[in-house]
């Protein structure tokens, strides 16, 4: 094993035990060259992406990712606040719930990508004509909508209408408990991309921008 | 040895006990297709519990179905504790801005009266109803969420999750009130003629919680609250995996278990043999696009794993038929477990030569 393994394993092991400190110590003991933003990339988001695969197999539970990607984001904006220029250059992007007071999927979704280097707006939850308007006027060209009931996934055909409707082109990302009982469900409301736990989400984005190039 | 026709009821007191009735029960469990019975819109049907009562009786008549549901909604017991519930034209009712919004307020919180609350009084009203109208013929489901899964919509699940595992003392303090009320609202259920009560604990599934962590919390909390609840239970993970603690879930008192579509039927029926009745698992999400063939078919499949030897119950996986499911395929699933699930099964179904 060498020392990027050994580094990735001791990161994975403090955040499952949810061990705030031992977490630390990996980032504090990293080699002196390896600047915020590459921790980030190498170990953060590669650690958090198993997670989320885990939870995906059913290996691992809802509350080892959250308690990760929260203790994740909390080290990377001690590292790198959120106008720090080390943070990528990225579209802009917004997250939100819809119409559902179920936060949790969204606060990870935000939390992987801030813990990623990433920027993005939280629209907390929102209503279809509130956030096709926002969509709007914050020139966003990637939303992403996690939600928890059924009839939340269905209003996302709205939004896609409304934003067609409006000239607004924008990459629609889904995710949330409804998507992973219907596999043609996220086609089924007009959205681009399906991400099956919070941690595709960073290398969606990375495709689309590298897509975008 | 099978009878001819069973009672609804005796067919789920025979299967409960594990063995073979005339055919496998089926639980329909629908709330807001009542609804679309008589007309109403969702929340004008839940204003009054001559609706629910009327909903019930007809559905029941419609699909030929083995329970009554008293359900309203899931966020009554959070109206209950004075929260807001966020009625919608085509789904159930949400919980809206959590009620626990600080630590204090969990210092603070207080256990509503279940008798003279009015959201609750209508559920029990519309329950004693259901009772006069199906005596003891029919099974009649109670339901409470577990007092260790109701904090998800108290105070919102990632503050829920910070507090499980940062603040074990308020979390203690939250659980001992959750579970108080919990007791009571299951016996009230019970004392107005539930039959039995659908003990919701989405949060102790393993898509949510450890198995180390559930030993902790949501098993204690299971075994203490179930033991003060004067009737049967049945612990339902709404669509959450529970493999890995099917033995523990036994060890809480309950007797049935409601399981995700997620899981292999035939492990979880084979963990369970002789200690939980199964109950599932269709997948109600996709059952919205499914035809009448495909609904046959997930039918006949589902008996064919797990119908053998009793100790089943045709259901959804989630303990609520989403609303955009048609009649059309609640149908195809009632004729279907008619006509597959007469015991003995079908040579060819249950996997037998």
């Amino acid at each position: 094993m060498d020392r990027r393994d050994k580094m990735l394993t001791a990161f994975k092991h403090a955040l499952l035990d949810v061990d705030r400190l031992a977490a630390r110590q990996v980032m504090e003991q990293r080699d002196r060259d390896m600047r915020p933003i590459q921790f980030a990339e190498k170990v953060v988001l590669p650690v958090l992406e198993q997670i989320g695969a885990g939870w995906q197999d059913g290996t691992l539970a809802l509350s080892q990712v959250y308690m990760a990607g929260r203790i994740c984001e909390e080290l990377i904006d001690e590292m790198l606040p959120p106008a720090d220029p080390s943070r990528k250059n990225q579209p802009k992007m917004a997250v939100c719930m819809l119409e559902d007071h179920h936060t949790l999927g969204k606060g990870m979704v935000y939390a992987v990508l801030r813990a990623g280097g990433f920027d993005l707006l939280d629209y907390g939850v929102v209503g279809v004509d509130d956030l096709v308007k926002r969509v709007e006027t914050d020139r966003v060209t990637v939303l992403l909508i996690s939600v928890l009931m059924l009839p939340s996934a269905l209003k996302i055909k709205s939004v896609r209408q409304k934003l067609i409707d409006l000239g607004c082109d924008v990459t629609l990302i889904v995710g949330g408990a409804p998507f992973r009982f219907d596999d043609q469900l996220w086609q089924a409301v007009g959205a681009d991309i399906l991400c099956e736990n919070a941690s595709d989400v960073v290398p969606a984005i990375e495709k689309l921008m590298e897509e975008k190039k | 040895m099978n009878q001819v026709s069973m009672t609804s009821m005796q067919r789920v007191l025979t299967t409960l006990g594990h063995r073979e009735p005339d055919r496998v029960p089926l639980f329909l469990l629908l709330t807001l297709h009542g609804a679309k019975e008589l007309g109403l819109s969702i929340k004008s049907y839940f204003s009054k519990p001559e609706h629910v009562v009327e909903g019930q009786i007809r559905l029941l008549a419609k699909y030929r179905n083995d329970c009554l549901y008293s359900f309203f909604y899931a966020p009554v017991e959070i109206e209950a504790f004075g929260g807001e519930v966020i009625f919608m034209d085509d789904g159930p009712p949400n919980s809206g801005e959590p009620v626990i919004k600080t630590h204090q307020d969990i210092r603070n919180l207080t256990m509503p009266d279940v008798e003279n609350t009015p959201c609750l009084a209508r559920v029990l009203a519309a329950t004693r109803g259901l009772k006069d109208r199906v005596r003891d013929q029919v099974p009649i489901i109670g339901v409470v969420m577990s007092p260790f899964s109701l904090p998800v919509m108290q105070m919102g699940f990632d503050r829920y999750l910070d507090l499980m595992f940062e603040q074990p003392d308020l979390f203690r303090h939250l659980m001992k009130i959750n579970q108080a009320f919990c007791v009571q609202w299951a016996n009230a259920q019970l004392a107005a003629g539930a039959t039995a009560i659908c003990y919701f604990d989405p949060v102790s599934s393993t898509t949510i919680t450890t198995r180390k962590m559930y030993l902790k919390t949501g098993f204690e909390v299971a075994c203490q609250t179930l033991a003060q609840i004067n009737g049967p239970t049945a612990t339902h993970m709404a669509s959450g995996r529970c493999l890995p603690i099917l033995q523990d879930i036994a060890d809480t008192g309950t007797a049935a278990v409601g399981v995700s579509c997620l899981e292999d039927i035939r492990a979880v029926k084979a963990a369970c043999k002789n200690k939980l009745t199964v109950i599932g698992n269709l997948n109600g999400i996709e059952m919205r696009r499914w035809s009448g063939e495909q609904a046959e078919s997930h039918v006949r499949d589902l008996i064919g794993k797990a119908g053998v030897g009793g100790g089943f119950i045709l259901s959804d996986n989630h303990g609520e038929i989403p609303f955009q499911v048609p009649d059309e395929v609640l149908m195809a699933i009632s004729d279907s477990v008619h006509r597959w699930g007469k015991y003995p099964l079908p040579t060819g179904i249950s996997g037998k030569e």
